[in-house]
């Protein structure tokens, strides 16, 4: 199963570039649905005793949560603003890309350094999951979107997830569960405020939010 | 047993406010849970509850602290709120009810977890549960508020995450002795974590965990927050929900003086604190929006907290009874700021002047609640403050004590420029509102109840606290726990 793993992770890698250079926002939800689904798919491919029930448990509740609800409640909250594109971010998408591929090279020298124990070390998934959560606070602060700006933090949680994984800390599932829970509902009360921030503005825009500021 | 009173008897009177469909009764619940809850922290200072659930739940002293300010805190502003909400009839009050009941049981949860993943899950409905709270006005500014808080928060919560990962990965292998994550197994194993990734771990959980509580340079959301949402809510993000991130920090600080590294988590700590002061100091001064002011004095407040656990074991007892005092006195000037805010319709010094003519009461608590706050005898603050300041002398730091007064006379000659041109004055004359209206009896029952708590400890510090203090103290700094 190694060597699907190793091409999954990949794949995870590509969905953040691709989201970098994306300007559509539907698109970008898409996308982010299917790396949630990838993330969930990937401990069944990890381990080989990876098939019992809890595992199966997880992964179904991981890949339904990311891969459909949560992509349905952000379809949700655009669902009132009639743009459907980002407009120019504060970084370009050229730019992105770059510093993307910067990001993603530093992340494979830094896990290279870093004191990993041993029995991780061969792995990909140190390296992808510190090149995910780099591209998806990059997210987070390059856009002027709010829905972009809560893709962002999807990535962003994605990549601190496969951190999870990666250390092979198997935390009780009432730990897993909780924190995928708060995620979901860290999104859900996000969809809600672009919805009245969509209501209010007739944008979703953050570059409307500017009133409160002491400079 | 009892941790389950704890965090359900909240979560389930949350959950009959959103069933009962009167605005008018709902409040009630508020007061009704959180005296039982009060009940029940009192109980466990009679006697500490063992643990529960394989170790997951226990209270120690630190949590047993931070359980009963909370506890306190919500038990006077739920008795504010009866009225408050009675005045914002125009708007339901379901959420805000229902969202604050849901913050005492996170906050519970946070208090009494032993397991760094279920504190990071408290932590995390906590900072979900209020977003409502600042949201309540549903105005633009309160949206763009609410964004600000949602979106740095979720930031902070992220990295405090990754954080509590590496902090797994500082004790692998795993050898069976439990979770890795259980604070008893990695104080147990303290000698034999990776020290890289312990480190790392501190760094993250300081910088995620600090977020939420304010610290600077990752403050910026606070003042938004703080400004737009009611007085009431400002009481309970600035006095309670930041005492919640701050045993997150203390938790992965007692775990680094187990394995060693107390110089090294000190100088952070000290560094985060001098600044978040000088960046409080630097926005006070010649700030106009005085619930804003409030904010950037959270600012400050707890980077005192973080400086005084940086000065070693007689710094964290000051520290930790800096949370404590600091919170009651933020009760006192958010709910008096939150009645100033209403007699004028306005919470900047254009808009409110000559308080003291047109809500007497409130404004002589906002006035008394600065002289508090700045660290003037005989209130709480004063000894606290003081403690730190010779926790420094008495370590040799004298750059630190001579940057801790330097900042606190800053900051003192800069609130009171604002505080005081709020308070005294002639009122403006364009008067629509009448003027009772800042002065109503429970609205100022509570505040004065914080005031009364503050002068209470002010003068006396009773020797069952000192003794909690002292052995949360001590078993922060690597003593038994």
């Amino acid at each position: 199963m190694e060597p699907f793993s190793q091409l999954l992770l990949a794949f995870i890698v590509f969905l953040s570039l691709y989201l970098l250079g994306s300007s559509s926002l539907t698109g970008c939800i898409k996308i982010v649905a299917l790396q949630g689904m990838c993330l969930g798919a990937l401990p069944l491919t990890v381990r080989a005793e990876g098939f019992r029930l809890r595992g199966l448990f997880l992964a179904a509740g991981m890949f339904l949560l990311k891969g459909f609800v949560i992509p349905r409640v952000l379809l949700y909250a655009i669902r009132e603003v009639k743009i459907r594109r980002e407009i120019e971010p504060m970084i370009g998408y050229a730019p992105s890309l770059l510093i993307g591929a910067v990001l993603i090279g530093v992340s494979f020298a830094l896990a290279e350094r870093l004191p990993v124990p041993a029995g991780l070390r061969t792995s990909l998934m140190i390296p992808v999951s510190l090149a995910t959560v780099m591209m998806g606070m990059l997210m987070m602060i390059s856009r002027i979107k709010a829905i972009t700006q809560v893709i962002g933090y999807l990535v962003f949680e994605n990549g601190i997830y496969l951190f999870g994984l990666a250390i092979a800390y198997e935390a009780p599932w009432l730990i897993e569960m909780g924190v995928l829970l708060d995620v979901f509902v860290a999104v859900f009360v996000m969809g809600i405020i672009i919805n009245h921030i969509a209501r209010a503005f007739d944008s979703i825009s953050t570059e409307k939010l500017t009133r409160l500021s002491d400079y | 047993m009892i941790y389950l009173l704890l965090i359900g008897v909240p979560l389930l009177v949350g959950l009959l406010a959103l069933a009962v469909d009167s605005d008018e009764w709902r409040p009630w619940l508020l007061p009704l849970g959180c005296t039982i809850h009060a009940s029940i922290v009192a109980a466990c200072w009679r006697m500490l509850p063992g643990p529960a659930m394989n170790g997951w739940l226990r209270i120690d002293e630190l949590g047993l602290l931070v359980l009963s300010l909370a506890s306190a805190m919500f038990l006077v502003c739920s008795v504010y709120c009866l009225e408050y909400l009675r005045l914002r009839k125009e708007r339901s009050n379901r959420l805000f009810t229902a969202c604050l009941s849901f913050i005492l049981a996170s906050v519970s949860l946070v208090a009494v977890s032993r397991h760094m993943g279920l504190l990071w899950i408290g932590m995390e409905a906590a900072t979900l549960a209020a977003a409502p709270l600042v949201h309540f006005n549903h105005n633009e500014r309160s949206l763009e508020a609410t964004w600000k808080y949602l979106m740095m928060g979720s930031l902070g919560i992220g990295l405090a995450l990754l954080g509590t990962f590496f902090l797994a990965l500082a004790a692998i292998p795993f050898d069976g002795r439990g979770d890795p994550l259980l604070l008893d197994s990695l104080l147990s194993r303290a000698g034999t974590l990776s020290l890289p990734w312990l480190k790392g771990a501190f760094i993250f959980l300081l910088v995620g965990y600090g977020t939420k509580m304010g610290l600077a340079p990752l403050h910026s959301w606070k003042p938004d927050a703080y400004g737009e949402s009611p007085g009431v809510a400002g009481a309970i993000l600035a006095g309670v929900i930041t005492a919640c991130p701050f045993l997150g920090i203390l938790r992965a600080f007692q775990v680094c003086a187990a394995a060693g590294l107390s110089a090294f988590a000190q100088s952070l700590l000290v560094m985060m604190g001098l600044l978040s002061m000088a960046t409080a100091a630097a926005f006070i001064i010649g700030q106009r929006d005085f619930k804003r002011m409030l904010a950037y004095s959270s600012v400050e407040h707890m980077g005192i907290l973080a400086l005084g656990v940086g000065l070693g074991p007689a710094g964290s007892f000051a520290a930790l009874l800096h949370m404590i005092n600091n919170g009651l006195t933020k009760g006192v000037l958010f709910l008096s700021a939150g009645n100033i805010h209403r007699a004028f319709g306005g919470k900047t010094m254009d808009h409110a002047h000559g308080a003291l003519r047109r809500a007497p009461v409130s404004a002589a608590l906002f006035l008394l609640g600065f002289v508090a706050i700045t660290g003037s005898p005989p209130f709480a603050p004063f000894v606290s403050e003081f403690s730190i300041l010779r926790a420094s002398v008495d370590g040799h730091r004298s750059g630190v004590a001579l940057g801790f007064i330097g900042l606190l006379a800053v900051i003192f000659i800069g609130m009171a420029a604002t505080v005081l041109s709020v308070v005294y004055g002639l009122p403006p004359n364009n008067d629509s509102k009448p003027s009772a209206q800042g002065d109503s009896p429970l609205m100022i029952a509570a505040p004065l109840a914080f005031m009364g708590a503050i002068v209470f400890f002010g003068l006396w510090l009773p020797g069952w606290l000192t003794t909690a203090l002292s052995n949360a103290a001590k078993m922060l700094n690597g003593g038994a726990s």
